[in-house]
């Protein structure tokens, strides 16, 4: 028998709100499977289960903020009995949120949790996750929108349209207060993401950058590293490819930076409990600006493997899913190193701060034109790149530090083998 | 097409990107990712975007011509034959 718990997705997690169940009980579930849907304050994340088995019970209604941890449901893994006692219904009533919050209300606390329906579970709907959090900022209870969408999946227009139903049934007063702030999004247009909270997830970022300054005996390394070779390559590589195969500058430095992991694979890991832990595998974070402010580091897993257009298309659906919800437990818990990369018209450098419980974290500055000095001793124009390293003190020193950034270097100098 | 038509396609294709963009609000001088705050990889999909729209291809050598509004809308124009 297993329990599925909330999950800590990111040291700056405290608690999360059940938005919606995926699965209901006796479902047969799978490892990976997206089972619930849980608010955070990065947002709508679709949360994957990591066991095998049946759903015995869902132990939380939706509606509900619970700490980390918290269980959500009873798996029985496969060849285990069921259990012995009947399987007691959810509460009709979702009790008052066990975890204190803030008196600012949250975006998920607005709408109340739609009342349990045993006619349609929702593991039977299918819905969009912006529909899914237009529901939940309109207080739309989806068993009760109907779907015109590929399959009877709901869709943005339908959450509407079911919330104009209701309140054309109750004129005076609005479902909620929500209902009237954000602007009806046109049907088929993708919404701006919303369902997180500006103020929150600054408030969240703080309390992990806090605890990573208090906690973490950085040290910084720097290099300036010659990219001539590599947009050479990237030019070239592009000259052939239709828009929609192109490759951007970033999964170079994403791909430099895990074969340059695979050579100092102390710096690739996690520190808990005093010690070292080498991470499962060179799973990339990401820093991911967010429009309207705060900013997400979803990991891409297993970079070192990947090709570059692999890599490319995974970046390309991690930015589009960071920006407008969709993204899944797995990668906002699984980064065993974080890069920030500040694009083209960035600043040249950064000295990033650690994602606590890593180990360490990679920057890199704008690619910019700059004066160098050749293998013949000339002075040309050049395209550099200013990396960066920082690194916990308690896991390596600068010595290490400078193996990994050459490494990177290195690489870099060899664009055709990444 | 008319310019006002590529400008109705180009904010089309950015209301997918940036969904508060404001295309109309942009001088046509104004660089685009400045004004818009594009990075990269938005530039890239607007780029794409285009491309399925107006079935054209837009060679990554000619991307410094589309940074500007006026830029972009010429370009589209010539490539578009109109």
């Amino acid at each position: 028998m297993g329990l599925f718990r909330m999950p800590s997705l990111g040291a700056d997690m405290e608690a999360g709100t059940l938005v919606e169940w995926l699965v209901k009980p006796g479902d047969k579930v799978k490892r990976g499977q997206v089972v619930a849907v849980v608010e955070t304050q990065k947002g709508a994340i679709e949360v994957e289960c990591f066991e095998e088995g049946t759903v015995e019970e869902l132990l939380l209604a939706p509606g509900q903020k619970v700490p980390v941890e918290t269980p959500l449901a009873r798996i029985r893994a496969a060849g285990e009995a069921p259990a012995p006692t009947g399987v007691p219904p959810l509460p009709p009533e979702p009790a008052p949120a066990p975890v204190p919050t803030e008196a600012q209300p949250a975006p998920s606390a607005a709408p109340p949790p739609p009342p349990p329906s045993s006619a349609a579970p929702p593991a039977a709907l299918k819905v969009s996750p912006a529909a899914r959090r237009r529901a939940l900022e309109l207080g739309v209870p989806l068993d009760r929108v109907h779907g015109t969408g590929p399959d009877g999946a709901i869709t943005v227009a339908d959450v509407e349209a079911a919330a104009r139903g209701a309140a054309a049934e109750a004129p005076s007063p609005p479902p909620t207060p929500a209902a009237a702030v954000p602007p009806v999004a046109e049907p088929g247009k993708p919404v701006a993401r919303r369902g997180f909270d500006p103020v929150e997830m600054r408030k969240a970022i703080a309390a992990a950058m806090s605890r990573s300054k208090r906690e973490i005996p950085h040290y910084y390394l720097t290099s300036t590293v010659a990219m001539h070779r590599a947009l050479a390559f990237l030019e070239a590589t592009n000259r052939e490819r239709p828009a929609p195969e192109r490759l951007l500058p970033a999964v170079l430095l994403l791909k430099a930076t895990a074969l340059a992991l695979r050579e100092v694979p102390q710096l690739n890991g996690f520190w808990i409990d005093g010690g070292f832990r080498p991470g499962p595998g060179i799973h990339l974070g990401w820093a991911i600006a967010l429009r309207g402010g705060g900013l997400v580091a979803p990991a891409i897993h297993d970079v070192d493997k990947l090709a570059l257009p692999e890599l490319m298309a995974a970046l390309r659906d991690l930015v589009g899913r960071a920006r407008s919800g969709g993204l899944k437990s797995s990668e906002l818990a699984d980064a065993t190193l974080t890069i920030t990369s500040l694009g083209e018209r960035g600043a040249e450098s950064v000295l990033p701060v650690i994602y606590p419980p890593q180990v360490a974290m990679v920057g890199f500055g704008a690619i910019v034109t700059r004066p160098w000095v050749d293998e013949a001793g000339g002075l040309v124009a050049r395209p550099v790149v200013q990396v960066s390293l920082a690194a916990d003190h308690r896991a390596s020193d600068g010595h290490l530090g400078s193996r990994f950034l050459a490494a990177i270097d290195d690489h870099l100098q060899r664009p055709e083998t990444l | 097409m008319t310019r006002d038509e590529l400008e109705a396609v180009v904010a089309d294709v950015l209301a997918g990107i940036a969904p508060e963009a404001d295309l109309a609000g942009v001088k046509g001088s104004e660089d685009l990712r400045d004004a818009l705050d594009l990075d990269s990889m938005d530039f890239l999909n607007l780029v794409i975007g285009l491309h399925e729209k107006l079935g054209i291809d837009i060679p990554e050598a000619d991307y410094p011509k589309l940074f500007s509004k006026d830029g972009l809308l010429t370009y589209l124009a010539a490539k578009t034959g109109g």
